[in-house]
């Protein structure tokens, strides 16, 4: 990956970006469930925080606004796997990866590359759309001051990069599983779970809080809703991205070992 | 007819038996985390839309067991899109057996066991706080029967509109598992012009909600007449039966148009 | 007189296809796949179904077995309406796509034939009968408890064709059988196909590229080309109709100029190779004897007519229009 042009990259992500930007029906079905579902779990925290107003230091309107940035970014992060390592699996299984191994870009950051415009093109119709929806039908929040707008808009790429990352490893265990489903499912499920999807992290109680904090998929909806949200000032701010910069840097090294081995059980086994 | 053709896959998942029974795990545990939700809610405050942990649990089990009966009954059916595509329903088309029959059975797994199995546990939990009587247990059983049924017409419905497109097929997801996802709650946190539409017109209400009310012994909190918790049948009957007529209509586009 | 079999008259279909003219703009067509279609298959007769791609051979096999109806005109099956009496007519029909296998993919072919004989409600000793007697036919019987998924294309055709007539159907259809099966396994299938017509009296109805098939399976032909028949009769017909003809490719050591030879028409020359045609119902032998005896020659192959030069030829040719 040494030595390649940016500009390559950038070609790969637009090339991503209109691919995905052809599948218009596909988009505004999507949109729709997407409020659907914004406005189920709307309802389901303000009666969580009628009961309790405070919760886990969020108010009713932060917390309609978790829900509606959820909805929004659900695409973009392809926190329920989709985006590009659905197509890695894919290749993987059929063994067309092989060409893939032997491309001038790097297989990750050809990979990367697309995921990274795909969610851009996500993030433009089925993130913004949603959020218009939850602000004409809710109370929501916006970010408090332009440093927090700023650290959101910081925090999105590298949660896409995080998810990808994640997603990446699950796709790879189609190297050596024969059928990576059972893997997939669960990792499907602890994404949604301990990204925040299913309940605001800053609910969870004691060691689960501590523990999902501390795991990857914070970095992917709760760190960047908390910015949105302004939980965050100062040095505390930096802190989070830096989080997620951290396990980024570490998950990255990790597909690089994984891809390494795999590789060479291509070339040995012959896939 | 169905049952042979189920046990026939069933017997070719057994082949593999480690990837099934990984599936089924992966399946349970995944259900799970919902029940860890709750859990986690509960922990911040004593009632939620005005009902404890015990009766959402109730309502979460008899909802999740429901749709675990559905899911595995419909098969395929979620995927009829990619049947017309591949052709495979033409072939099916050939054989002497009720469409929908043939696609029910495809491809049927008993990897739900694992959600059914976890909500079955949740919700026998939550029974032990039910004060129960003969008639009692006669709802609940009926509860969850239909509300297999109400999911399985709900799921069959919805999937029809894959015989008018193949683009925007995400769309019934907003109304299968919307109203799946709606069940899991108590009805009191949503506006009362939701649970009117979810009594009278797409009646996912009955799945759970009304009969747990008789359950749980509560009056009904929008005030709606107390006969409606023992209609579940009568739900499950008319989303059976529409759901029959929407298939139908499909089937009858399908072979008038092409595809 | 008893009804037909197959009884088709005046079919049309048609379909409505949109096409994107521009930004946003839609173009609607009603494009006619099959029009003006009559023939009538009786009882018994093993009948070849051809035309170029895009005819309407599919479209019309479709409406046969009641997976599409007609947009206008009669069809009936065994007496029945394909479409309404579809389950009824199942159990009367055997189908075989070429391409997909009806097989269940991860099960043994064991286990599909015994689901087949629930499904069809076959007798169980009738369903044994016969499964043991194509079985055996077919040489499938080491093959029973191999996953489907394991087969060659060729043995899941043969399987695919056993489950089609476990049930005793009286109408055959097949949907391009050959396609993608070597030599010896082609041959096979058609004799094995003769013989059932032959002694079960099953109907057959073929669609095919393959003109080989045709040669070899059917006395009957209905030509179809957008999507109306233009030519039903023999076979034999349909050569001295299109007069089609074989080609002999002749590879000179030298240049020479076009090759005068009784029976054959020089064509085209490029180079040191030749193209002549002869009739398709001549044997090419004496045709090779005579040109190596005049001439130098380094190689020669004999080129088949395929179907779309057969029925260019029937379209040039002015013709009587076609009989029964």
């Amino acid at each position: 990956m040494k030595g390649t042009p940016l500009g390559l990259y950038v070609a790969i992500a637009t090339r991503a970006f209109r691919r995905y930007s052809t599948y218009r029906a596909a988009t505004l079905a999507g949109i729709f469930t997407n409020s659907v579902f914004g406005v189920i779990y709307s309802y389901a925290y303000l009666a969580l925080w009628a009961a309790n107003p405070d919760a886990g230091g969020y108010d009713k309107v932060d917390a309609v606004t978790f829900v509606w940035l959820g909805q929004a970014m659900l695409m973009t992060v392809a926190i329920w796997s989709g985006g590009t390592t659905t197509e890695l699996l894919e290749r993987i299984r059929s063994g067309d990866v092989a060409i893939d191994l032997y491309r001038p870009v790097g297989l990750i950051g050809w990979y990367l590359a697309s995921d990274l415009g795909r969610a851009a093109y996500h993030l433009v119709s089925r993130g913004l759309a949603p959020m218009l929806v939850g602000l004409v039908l809710f109370e929501l929040t916006l970010p408090p001051t332009a440093v927090n707008a700023a650290a959101f808009l910081l925090s999105l790429p590298l949660a896409v990069a995080l998810s990808f990352t994640l997603r990446f490893l699950v796709a790879c265990t189609a190297f050596w599983l024969l059928d990576a489903n059972g893997v997939r499912l669960l990792a499907d499920a602890c994404a949604i779970f301990f990204s925040g999807m299913t309940l605001p992290l800053v609910l969870f109680p004691g060691w689960l809080g501590t523990l999902a904090e501390a795991l990857p998929w914070s970095g992917v909806l709760q760190v960047p809703a908390d910015l949105w949200l302004g939980r965050h000032e100062g040095a505390a701010i930096v802190g989070h991205l830096g989080f997620q910069v951290a396990w980024l840097l570490v998950l990255l090294a990790c597909c690089q070992a994984v891809l390494r081995a795999a590789t060479r059980k291509v070339v040995v086994q012959g896939g | 007819m169905y049952g042979a053709i189920a046990s026939l896959w069933v017997r070719a998942a057994w082949v593999y038996r480690t990837s099934f029974i990984t599936l089924m795990v992966a399946n349970g545990l995944m259900t799970a985390l919902d029940a860890v939700a709750i859990w986690v809610t509960f922990a911040h405050l004593d009632l939620l839309g005005g009902f404890a942990l015990h009766e959402v649990a109730l309502l979460y089990g008899a909802s999740s067991l429901g749709l675990g009966i559905a899911d595995t009954l419909i098969g395929s059916v979620e995927r009829i899109g990619e049947y017309i595509r591949t052709g495979r329903l033409d072939q099916m088309l050939t054989k002497p057996l009720p469409l929908l029959v043939q696609v029910c059975a495809d491809q049927f797994t008993l990897r739900r066991l694992g959600r059914i199995t976890q909500a079955a546990v949740v919700f026998a939990w939550a029974a032990t706080y039910v004060d129960w009587t003969p008639a009692r247990a006669g709802v609940a059983v009926m509860m969850v029967v239909s509300g297999g049924a109400i999911f399985f017409g709900l799921f069959v419905a919805f999937s029809c509109i894959q015989f008018l497109t193949k683009d925007a097929t995400e769309f019934a997801n907003a109304f299968t598992y919307g109203g799946a996802t709606l069940t899991q709650y108590p009805l009191t946190i949503f506006p009362k012009e939701l649970m009117r539409s979810l009594t009278f017109l797409v009646p996912v209400a009955f799945v759970n909600w009304y009969p747990c009310l008789y359950l749980l012994g509560r009056d009904d909190p929008f005030g709606m007449p107390a006969w409606l918790q023992f209609s579940s049948p009568l739900a499950a009957a008319a989303m059976v039966g529409a759901a029959l007529l929407v298939w139908r209509a499909g089937v009858h586009r399908y072979t008038s148009t092409g595809s | 007189m008893t009804q037909p079999l197959i009884d088709v008259q005046d079919l049309h279909r048609s379909f409505v296809v949109r096409k994107r003219a521009g930004a946003l703009r839609r173009t609607v067509a009603t494009v006619a796949a099959v029009h003006d279609l009559s023939f009538s298959i009786e009882s018994g007769e093993m009948v070849g179904y051809i035309g170029p791609n895009g005819a309407g051979k599919s479209t019309t096999i479709k409406m046969l077995t009641g997976i599409l109806v007609p947009t206008s005109g009669h069809v009936r099956v065994a007496g029945l309406e394909p479409r309404r009496d579809r389950v009824e007519l199942a159990r009367r029909i055997g189908v075989v796509f070429g391409q997909r296998t009806t097989l269940w993919w991860d099960l043994p072919l064991r286990d599909s034939f015994d689901l087949l004989q629930k499904i069809y409600r076959t007798e169980p000793a009738r369903h044994r009968e016969n499964l043991d007697r194509y079985l055996d036919l077919l040489d499938l019987g080491d093959l029973l408890d191999t996953p489907v998924r394991q087969l060659s294309l060729g043995q899941r055709m043969r399987g695919d064709i056993v489950a089609a007539l476990l049930h005793d159907p009286e109408i055959l259809f097949l949907d391009e059988p050959t396609i993608g099966l070597d030599v010896i396994s082609k041959g096979r299938l058609r004799e094995f196909l003769r013989a059932l017509n032959a002694e079960r009296g099953t109907t057959l109805v073929l669609t095919t590229h393959d003109l080989q098939d045709i040669e070899a399976l059917c006395d009957r032909v209905v030509v179809i080309d957008h999507g109306t028949a233009v030519y039903d009769g023999t076979l034999a017909g349909l050569h001295q109709r299109g007069g089609s003809s074989r080609t002999l490719v002749v590879d000179l050591v030298d240049e020479a100029p076009p090759i005068d030879v009784a029976g054959a028409t020089t064509r085209r020359v490029e180079g040191p190779r030749q193209w002549l045609s002869f009739p398709a119902d001549a044997s090419a032998a004496p045709l090779v004897a005579a040109v190596a005896a005049s001439y130098d020659v380094a190689d020669l192959s004999i080129q088949e007519p395929d179907i779309e030069d057969v029925i260019r030829e029937l379209y040039s040719s002015p013709a009587p229009p076609p009989a029964g």
